[in-house]
């Protein structure tokens, strides 16, 4: 950035303060008026504030599993049900468990009540297909699928590959996800993936994929796999939600270094009936945590029959994915034949590694569930609660103008007005993404909405007393509009980051009511620095212009004497030469 | 309000000045203090878990004509805790309430079952587990972590790692105070709390890095000059952003304050003074911790540098040399106790602009001829 020559030339919307402001003008009426269009007038609000509908679920035992209706099952079941429910963004179902077999699911009011009685009331289910194709996260161009392109990538599955032009073949990086084994170790190839290797290790294009549902069918697949995006999520929860056992279909997974990648998958040739029991064991000679399985007797020849073809087969098709709930949890290469039992290594901690044992040993869900009632229910918070809420918060706002108003007098109202137009946006955009995000409002999230209006004030508030300190050099209104800008804009970007940083962090790692809450947070932040940039500033620089406040009049919170500014005063309202950087 | 804006006149003309550096020690006592009654607290009475994250007993009622309100404050009544009600359907109730066994559940029950008029045994009462697995709680805690780590990282290369230091320890201030206060108050902790928290870590540091962002503009090209110690341009940076932390405390306060004194007064205990509570009592740390723990903190491990400790010779010796020749180092005028750190500045100029360059490598002074 070039140091400003004139203070009024300097960048940061000075130039045409005007324009800058209708420009925001008309983009906050586009928000209010797509607000009305769309029908969606208010923020979908949480079961805290709202109500919404409540699921109970009882769980069934197989006949002879009886036992299998116990704690450890019921918690890793509320585990595996709160992941689906809350699957599609940040719509804050809450799941539990209650009494000795039933599992209730709260879900908010506003989010489809049927497909989530589907997603929470099935039973999901585990699957070994065999590999037919991996490939980057993102959707690919239009090349034919079955032989990518063999220019080396980032990682497979990197989040900068934004799926443009980067079909890819993956460098083998599944072999770093787990290898199954009998008793013959092989030492895991080295992973290329993130390396500079120039060339994948595999470049010959893998044989065009046998599907067994005729060439129409596998062309349709082939397009949905081209096109399937694993980077987003409502395409990720839907890429092998509805797909059946005997058809091959598409599935999105991740590698071992946490990246998407995407697979196409053969029809399931062993399912989680197969597996007779399977857990999480520390590797005494290795020392690494390992998932061993063994299969029932029928499962045992069907997995030795697949293992058997594929390890005849070139990277990346001598793979099987353990798919569940349509997502693939692993994808161990195979080497040679194997039989009754198996292990699967990669990059295990004792936690994920005890839990892919569990939910192979349960195929997933370790109990199926029946839906038993489905009632609406009424807010969690009573309604006197919310009323009192919002009165005693309007009545803290009113003492906040009041003293925004006493203290600072004519400024506040560019102070008002700037948290208006904050409110105006978080408000229409709250409404907007409730139905595109699933957002959902809840008490924190307005509570964190609350503390926003600290940090929104706190940018002008640092603006202002800038102001008032180059006023109390002695400068007239329009310069000190100017020169306190830069600074005070650093400041409030500092500082203003801080805050966005740990709303993005938190939006990143955390799930369900914490990741609404920063999702709030980082909405906040960002507007804060929107309206201060193109909003307060440009307002500020047209009020210079006013005589009421360019004067100094007593009343306009911009009186050099009541600064204190040091004589002598500059009361003429010339307008004022720039200001002059060489001074000797 | 005037005298606020007078105030802040004669603090930038440096008339005025507290000295928060200079009697720092006690401000550390004083937290320490705080900070160890909120340990001890914590240690005593231990934090009350609400539901989502215990578990707790459900009680369902037939259909029944008792209102919401009024199930609350029965159920408030047979079991000391703050219990959740929600109508079930058209009218029967819901009713959950925190850390319950099952025989103390089915004693509620009963209990509950004779306030509300409804006959013996028809309350269904059953465990709940918590609905807040443990899953989104960890991933909270790790979520804290890395932001911890990253804005660690951040701190030090936008500032620099002395500062970094200080703001967490301001921030590990903060929380703790938070949190002890819950304990000592008994509230449950709710999600609602936990994201309280959440939001008073984001506030702290925000605070902190605007006084810090002042500070690190006073302190650019220090060793240029002999006028002023370390310690005293990290007092008067306090100084010069002191009405912008008043009045954006102010604000900030207001609403949560409202929240806390307005609506509890209203209601009594539930759900938002959980939540107030939290926000009131971090954000009032928050803003003290910045001025009072964060700075003097950093002026603390900046003396310590070599080129500091030479710089505070300098000016020291120069001092002495001004006073042995009979007069004071500065222009005259020297006013009420005379420490160091409130040492009227000849010239007003801002805080920020005491030495050399301002800003973007404009000259400091202001004043055009």
């Amino acid at each position: 950035m070039a140091a400003p020559k004139k203070g009024r030339k300097a960048p940061g919307g000075q130039g045409k303060p005007g324009r800058t402001l209708a420009l925001m003008l008309i983009v906050m009426a586009a928000l209010v008026g797509g607000m009305f269009w769309s029908g969606e007038t208010t923020p979908r609000l949480g079961i805290d504030l709202a109500g919404g509908t409540t699921i109970t679920l009882k769980a069934e035992a197989e006949p002879g599993k009886e036992s299998a209706v116990n704690e450890t099952n019921m918690n890793t079941a509320v585990g595996i049900i709160e992941r689906r429910v809350n699957g599609l963004g940040v719509s804050e179902a809450e799941v539990q468990t209650q009494g000795k077999e039933n599992i209730i699911v709260n879900i908010p009011k506003g989010t489809n009540s049927e497909q989530a009685q589907k997603q929470v009331g099935t039973t999901a289910r585990l699957y070994f297909r065999p590999v037919l194709n991996v490939l980057p996260a993102g959707p690919a161009t239009p090349e034919p699928s079955g032989s990518p392109s063999a220019s080396p990538s980032g990682e497979p599955g990197d989040k900068a590959t934004d799926g443009k032009d980067k079909a890819t073949a993956p460098s083998s990086s599944p072999t770093t996800q787990g290898r199954a084994l009998t008793e013959a170790l092989k030492a895991p190839s080295p992973s290329p993936s993130g390396a500079a290797s120039g060339q994948p290790e595999n470049a010959q294009s893998p044989a065009p994929a046998p599907t067994p549902s005729g060439a129409a069918a596998g062309s349709a697949l082939e397009k949905q796999f081209a096109a399937l995006n694993c980077l987003d999520p409502k395409a990720r929860a839907n890429a092998g939600k509805d797909a059946q056992p005997g058809q091959p279909t598409v599935a999105c997974g991740k590698n071992s270094i946490g990246g998407w990648e995407k697979y196409l998958l053969g029809p399931a040739e062993v399912d989680g009936r197969d597996v007779d029991d399977a857990k999480g064991v520390l590797d005494p000679q290795r020392g690494i945590w390992i998932v061993q399985m063994d299969f029932t007797s029928a499962g045992a020849k069907k997995f030795a029959k697949i293992t058997g073809k594929l390890s005849q087969q070139p990277s990346p098709m001598n793979q099987f994915a353990i798919v569940l709930d349509g997502e693939v949890v692993s994808a161990p290469q195979v080497n040679q034949t194997l039989s009754a039992n198996a292990e699967i290594s990669g990059s295990f901690d004792q936690q994920s590694a005890q839990d892919l044992g569990n939910i192979l040993s349960y195929g997933a869900l370790p109990l199926s569930f029946n839906v038993e009632t489905v009632t609406t229910v009424t807010p969690a918070l009573g309604g006197e609660q919310l009323k009192a809420g919002l009165i005693a918060g309007a009545i803290g706002l009113a003492l906040v103008v009041i003293y925004l108003v006493v203290y600072y007098r004519g400024l506040s109202v560019v102070a008002l007005l700037s948290l208006l137009v904050s409110g105006i946006l978080t408000y229409s955009l709250m409404s907007l993404l409730g139905p595109a995000i699933g957002f959902a409002l809840n008490l924190p999230a307005v509570c964190g909405a609350i503390v926003a209006i600290g940090i929104t004030a706190d940018s002008f508030i640092v603006y202002f007393e800038r102001i008032r300190d180059e006023i109390r050099e002695g400068r007239t209104l329009r310069p000190a509009v100017e020169r306190a800008w830069p600074r005070a804009r650093r400041t409030i970007l500092v500082s203003d980051f801080v805050s966005f940083l740990a709303a993005a962090v938190l939006f990143v790692v955390t799930v369900g009511k914490v990741q609404g809450f920063a999702f709030t947070l980082g909405l906040t932040t960002l507007l804060d620095v929107v309206v201060v940039f193109f909003f307060t500033k440009p307002l500020m620089t047209l009020l210079a212009r006013t005589k009421f406040f360019a004067s100094g009049h007593p009343w306009s919170g911009l009186d050099p004497k009541r600064l204190g500014a040091k004589p002598p005063l500059r009361r003429s309202r010339r307008v004022s030469a720039p200001v002059d950087p060489k001074e000797a | 309000m005037s005298r606020l804006g007078n105030l802040g006149a004669r603090l930038y003309r440096g008339e005025v000045g507290y000295d928060f550096v200079g009697k720092r020690k006690l401000w550390y006592g004083i937290s320490i203090l705080i900070t160890i009654t909120a340990i001890v607290g914590l240690a005593v009475r231990g934090l009350n878990m609400g539901i989502e994250f215990k578990g707790g007993a459900v009680f369902t009622t037939p259909k029944t004509s008792v209102s919401v309100s009024q199930a609350q404050e029965y159920a408030q009544e047979a079991t000391g805790h703050p219990a959740i009600v929600q109508k079930l359907g058209n009218d029967t109730l819901r009713i959950q309430v925190s850390e319950l066994d099952t025989a103390q559940a089915n004693q509620v029950g009963k209990q509950l079952a004779e306030d509300m008029d409804i006959p013996a045994g028809k309350i269904n009462a059953e465990l709940v587990g918590p609905s807040w697995g443990a899953q989104i709680a960890n991933k909270a805690w790790t979520g804290l972590g890395v932001f911890m780590f990253l804005v660690v990282i951040y701190l030090a290369i936008a500032f620099e790692w002395r500062m970094a230091v200080a703001a967490l320890v301001a921030l590990i201030h903060d929380i703790t105070i938070t949190v002890g206060v819950y304990a000592l108050v008994g509230f449950e902790v709710t999600p609602g709390t936990v994201i309280g928290l959440l939001t008073i870590l984001g506030y702290s540091l925000y605070d902190t890095v605007v006084v810090f962002d002042s500070l690190k503009e006073g302190s650019k090209d220090i060793t240029k000059q002999t006028r002023w110690t370390y310690g005293e341009i990290a007092n008067r940076s306090i100084n010069s952003t002191l009405v912008r932390s008043i009045n954006t405390t102010v604000v900030a306060l207001l609403p949560v304050a409202g929240l806390l004194f307005i609506g509890g007064g209203f209601l009594g205990a539930g759900m938002l003074n959980d939540i107030s509570l939290s926000l009131f009592v971090g954000l009032a740390a928050g803003a003290y911790s910045s001025i009072f723990i964060a700075t003097p903190l950093v002026a603390d491990l900046k003396e310590r540098e070599p080129a500091m400790k030479a710089l505070k010779k300098r000016v020291l010796a120069k001092r002495e040399a001004a006073a042995a020749r009979g007069e004071s180092s500065e222009d005259g005028d020297l006013e009420h106790h005379g420490e160091p750190g409130d040492e009227p500045h000849g010239e007003a100029t801002a805080a920020g602009a005491v030495v050399g360059q301002r800003g973007r490598g404009r000259p400091s002074s202001g004043r055009r001829r």
